[in-house]
């Protein structure tokens, strides 16, 4: 039972890290209705940035302060360059540009900062305490406060700014949230901006545990399962759905991988979300519904 | 058509000068690079490269993947085998007169590029010879098994081969040099008894095999089992998912089992979080033995702190101790030749794989030429040097290769190499240090297994393996 | 998906049985047929062929295979890989445990089996559509090489979990030889393009286009919408079957699990929309694209020699940001693909007669 436990607790975990990568992709789905295949360049990106910079001597913050700012050139730049020209185009076509702009995002960031590995050291001890029987590292502590403030953070801004309320609207009907004058290009930069400050603070926290390299990029393959299980729209959705794919990934290693002779996570999530699709299509917190047949 | 392209990368440089120098200076560099690189490249669609006679030298066709996830680990490798060739070429004037051109093709790590590459290069380069093709992928190394037979073209893998090929009798071009995880298994073993205190002390130890879940980590299932039959060791087998991001659960597994050892059969990023999800549920580095894959800078760096005492095996022992390192260091690296950028590769795991991969090439050739007279060798008759390889002791120190490789002779019915051997090395925090010295394998242990899959191998594909060398 | 136009040669108001379009169509075909099986094999290079021009046809035919899904039908895959693995070890265990099957005969149970699993994996089209269907079809990509890797059965217990292509002969030809290769897949993909022509012309492919474009009115109309969507995917899985059988035997002369992975099942969805959705020539545009570009961008760094400015490893990253950004400029400047060129340089050989 202990085990159990532990195993439990471990998924739920690293399923709290999936839900923080998510809540980038919620953003711009909301905002431009695309999954942003991209987003994993971006949490690499920003943590490449970070630690380049923190390795030369930059203090923690002001390390923070520019990457973020580079983050908001980057998605200045992403909203001139490839959203509006592809305004009104279909999902699909989209989200092949999104691809694209992962080779461009990743490609650059190996170009001008190179392709060796980076230990980040984020200053959380990772060592696991005894807490009645059951080990818990206070890295993993720390960090779930990190995205449960970020999350609140977020729901604030979201639910209670103008901006916020402009990004509903856009979310709930572009074409209403422009006639009474919501100017979508501005939504996306910030959205844009903001999902790659949240790319960042993913990058670090999933950074300082496996190191600062291009592999950081391969969270996205996790996103898509995460997003259809919480809904596509709704940031506790996102968080939700990282715990659920997160704890049952961690189950279903440890008890149905051994009955088929080996590990399952790498297709679990999907056939969880797919299982997800055919209850609940809208997911679990979702409020746009998805085409139904 | 470059010039057109939306310029979305330019953003980066404008925020990073304000911070520091060095990265204004190579970011500055490369920005100009691009732009050039825009300029020439508009400008060279119109008319075709000149192409400069290369008769009477060597081809080496250099695969790289400086792109993808693995490019971290090539970047010195193929820094040291360049550095080694140029050394060759520069210092000692080629190979008895014959100089190496190295042709670089980049495959990415895909199986599509790697075999345009190898059809690109199969036959030489504007007059200079292949004498041999290094993959440096085991996947593509399998892929080319077929095409390289019908093309009579030897393929080295170094440290990554087929295992069925070390029989050249089924595999007359296949060169599984130097390695193999089987034998590691066995020297994996053969060190946890060393340290019991005897193989008979080896009854009731638990062996938890954590492994990247793939044909590569699966193949030491199969040995292992052998093994602990023999041996008596409980053996416990744990696989990882590809990429291996998370291992909390595997790791609560092993704890659980209350495992003695764990043998560690990473690839990419699962190293560095195995060992610091070792540290979080409380299993000791010095308790964790690499695979040679796990075994670089790179994968023991990024886990910090809990890396300290993480052992690993190592066939290309890091240092730059040994006579070659110091000579490359003095003719290449000070002199500004070498291909590394950031010199504090030089000496690394995979600096010195590259530089071991490079020697075994040079080798081939030196031997070779012995039979067919000083010359660039065909694709024939570097078959027959690769199948004749001896590098003894004695050739070794002449090479001031002493510690960093060892003895390595090939026949036809042992193409990866008579004795096996590494060393164990331990990770102090900083760099490597070496524990053992050559820890050799047991080559008879497996052999007839291997035969046995080889020959299995040759009736499926309708095969009749060689009577003797001449093919 | 609903502004995508068929992209076919018009099959308009019925012409006379031989009008010149017609005419000018046989022309063309036979024309075709002449260069892929005639010029293409006497004038290739041993490189050419087995590196460019046999990867590139393949390719086209991923391309087709997913067009018939995604451009005719309006269907999503992300995992079409998947199902090209499916065919190369459907080939592999059907070559191995039943001796003295013919060639044809293999491919076609390839394609079959491919299909029954593209089936199954479509199963949730009937439920939902758009973007989400990509969650079961990525499933699928994840579920099979996780398959191949765990059931060594699969790979007949291969040490390196690869399997090896067979000897290819037919009716007692080797086709071994880079010609002979190059012969195999023209003669297959000739037949599939022909296939593929007769379905999309059919009454099934028209009425895709018809539920592809208004779901609810096709409904009206009384076609089996559920029916139909399932047959878009098993028809598209059987070609992606043949074509991975292709890819492995015939191309790379290995499998395994990974050689099919996501990377190649997005290269296909890239091939679709830079060749142009609902067009069949078009996949081989784009499938030149994919195939040729990577190749191209690396002889035009050896030709420039800009080496000496930045180390290699910073410019084959650079081919990947111009890669990327290729992509994302076409998608922006050619919504109907390539295949917009192929249309406006016919229409503007059709023009000038007419001046």
């Amino acid at each position: 039972m202990a085990f159990f436990l532990e195993t439990l607790i471990a998924g739920l975990f690293a399923g709290l890290m999936y839900g923080l990568v998510a809540i980038g992709f919620v953003l711009i789905y909301k905002a431009s209705g695309v999954f942003n295949f991209a987003q994993g360049a971006m949490v690499f990106l920003a943590a490449l940035v970070f630690v380049t910079l923190v390795e030369r001597g930059v203090h923690f913050w002001v390390a923070f302060a520019a990457t973020s700012a580079l983050m908001v050139l980057v998605a200045i730049a992403i909203e001139a360059l490839v959203l509006r020209p592809l305004r009104n185009r279909d999902p699909l076509t989209l989200f092949m540009a999104t691809l694209g702009l992962s080779f461009v995002i990743d490609g650059a960031t190996q170009f001008f900062l190179g392709t060796d590995v980076h230990m980040l050291d984020i200053g959380i001890e990772d060592i696991a305490q005894d807490y009645g029987g059951l080990f818990i590292s206070q890295f993993d502590i720390i960090a779930s406060l990190i995205v449960v403030a970020l999350v609140a953070v977020l729901a604030l801004v979201f639910s209670k700014t103008r901006m916020g309320i402009s990004l509903r609207a856009v979310a709930d009907d572009t074409l209403a949230a422009q006639s009474i004058g919501i100017r979508l290009p501005v939504i996306w930069r910030i959205v844009w901006s903001v999902a790659g400050i949240v790319a960042l603070v993913a990058g670090l926290l999933w950074g300082a545990r496996q190191g600062v390299q291009y592999s950081l990029s391969l969270v996205t393959l996790k996103a898509l399962p995460v997003l259809i299980i919480g809904g596509f729209s709704s940031i506790p959705g996102a968080i939700v759905g990282g715990l659920i794919v997160g704890a049952s990934e961690a189950l279903a290693d440890i008890y149905l991988g051994p009955l088929v002779n080996g590990s399952v996570s790498t297709w679990f999530a999907y056939i969880l979300a797919v299982a997800f699709l055919l209850v609940r299509p809208a997911g679990l917190f979702g409020d746009r519904d998805i085409e139904r047949v | 058509m470059a010039p057109d392209l939306p310029p979305v990368v330019e953003s980066p440089g404008a925020i990073l000068s304000s911070n520091t120098m060095g990265v204004t200076m190579s970011i500055l560099s490369r920005t100009l690079a691009l732009a050039t690189s825009a300029v020439i490249a508009a400008a060279t669609l119109t008319g075709p490269a000149t192409a400069q006679d290369a008769t009477g030298q060597q081809l080496y066709p250099l695969f790289t993947y400086r792109t993808g996830p693995y490019a971290p680990s090539f970047i010195p490798f193929g820094a040291g085998n360049i550095d080694y060739l140029r050394y060759v070429n520069e210092v000692e004037g080629g190979v008895n007169g014959v100089k190496i051109l190295i042709q670089e093709c980049e495959t990415a790590y895909t199986i599509e590029r790697g075999i345009e590459c190898y059809e690109r290069y199969k036959g030489g380069f504007n007059g200079a010879l292949t004498a041999a093709i290094y993959p440096h992928s085991s996947g593509l190394d399998v892929a080319l098994t077929d095409k390289a037979r019908l093309d009579k073209i030897p393929i080295v893998s170094p440290g990554g081969g087929q295992n069925i090929a070390t029989d050249g009798r089924v595999f007359p071009y296949q060169f599984p040099l130097i390695f193999d995880y089987w034998s590691e298994a066995q020297i994996i073993v053969d060190y946890i008894a060393q340290q019991a205190g005897g193989y008979d002390k080896l009854k009731g130890v638990k062996i938890a095999t954590l492994y990247h879940d793939s044909g590569y980590g699966r193949d030491t299932i199969e040995p292992l089992g052998i093994l602990a039959k023999k041996y008596g060791f409980e053996d416990i087998q744990i696989p990882v998912p590809h990429p291996g991001e998370q291992q909390q659960a595997q790791w609560q597994q092993i704890r659980r089992a209350g495992a003695d050892w764990v043998f560690l059969r990473g690839w990419g990023v699962m190293t560095p979080v195995a060992i610091k999800t070792a540290a979080r549920v409380g299993f000791p580095a010095d308790r964790i033995i690499g695979d040679i894959w796990s075994g670089s800078e790179d994968d023991a760096r990024p886990a910090g702190a809990a890396a300290k005492g993480y052992l690993a095996v190592s066939v290309f022992p890091p240092g730059t101790d040994y006579g070659i390192l110091k000579t490359l260091k003095e003719k290449i690296v000070d002199a500004g030749r070498s291909d590394l950028k950031d010199n504090s590769k030089f000496g690394t795991v995979y600096y010195n794989y590259g530089v071991i991969e490079a020697i075994t090439f040079v080798e081939a050739l030196r031997t070779g030429q012995k039979k067919f007279g000083n010359r660039p060798l065909t694709a024939e008759e570097g078959q027959w040097a690769l199948e004749n390889l001896n590098i003894d002791q004695k050739r070794i120190a002449e090479l001031g290769a002493e510690g960093l490789i060892s003895p390595l002779k090939t026949t036809i019915d042992n193409h990866k190499g008579e004795t096996i051997a590494a060393k164990i090395i331990q990770w102090n925090g900083e760099t490597w240090d070496t524990r053992t010295d050559w820890i050799k394998a047991d080559a008879p242990l497996f052999a007839d297994v291997i035969k046995a899959k080889a020959a299995a191998y040759a009736a499926e594909k309708g095969i009749t393996p060689r009577q003797d060398a001449s093919n | 998906m609903t502004t995508l136009q068929d992209t076919l040669p018009d099959t308009g108001p019925a012409a006379p049985i031989l009008s010149n379009a017609a005419l000018l169509r046989l022309a063309v075909v036979a024309a075709g047929l002449v260069v892929a099986f005639g010029i293409v094999p006497a004038v290739a290079t041993d490189y050419w062929l087995s590196s460019i021009i046999i990867p590139t046809v393949v390719m086209g035919l991923a391309g087709i295979s997913l067009n018939l899904l995604q451009g005719y039908a309006g269907l999503v895959s992300l995992g079409s890989a998947a199902f090209m693995s499916v065919g190369v070890f459907s080939a592999y265990n059907l070559i191995l445990r039943v001796p003295g099957l013919p060639l044809p005969a293999v491919l076609l149970l390839s394609g079959l089996i491919a299909a029954a699993v593209g089936v199954f994996f479509g199963l949730p089209a009937l439920r939902f559509r758009g973007f989400y269907l990509g969650a079961s079809t990525l499933g699928a990509q994840f579920f099979f090489p996780w398959l191949f890797t765990n059931y060594p059965w699969f790979s007949n217990d291969s040490q390196s979990l690869t399997i090896s292509a067979p000897r290819l002969e037919f009716l007692g030809y080797d086709l071994q030889s880079p010609v002979g290769r190059y012969l195999f897949v023209a003669t297959v993909t000739a037949l599939l393009i022909g296939l593929a022509f007769l379905v999309v012309r059919s009454r099934l492919g028209r009425e895709w286009m018809a539920i592809r474009d208004q779901e609810t009115a096709a409904s009206v109309l009384g076609i089996r919408v559920a029916r139909r969507k399932l047959q878009a995917y098993a028809i598209s899985s059987f070609f992606l079957g043949i074509t991975g059988v292709l890819w492995g035997f015939a191309y790379l002369g290995t499998a395994d699990a990974h050689t099919y992975n996501l990377d190649k099942s997005f290269q296909v969805l890239f091939i679709v929309l830079i060749g142009g959705t609902a067009t069949i020539f078009g996949n081989f545009l784009g499938a030149a694209f994919i195939v040729l570009t990577p190749i191209l961008l690396d002889h035009l760094v050896l030709a420039a020699n800009i080496a000496y400015l930045s180390d290699q490893g910073a410019i084959t990253n650079l081919q990947r940001v111009i890669f990327g950004a290729i992509i994302i400029f076409i998608l922006i400047k050619e919504p109907d693909g390539l295949s917009a060129w192929i249309r406006r340089g016919a229409e503007a050989l059709r023009a000038r007669p007419k001046t």
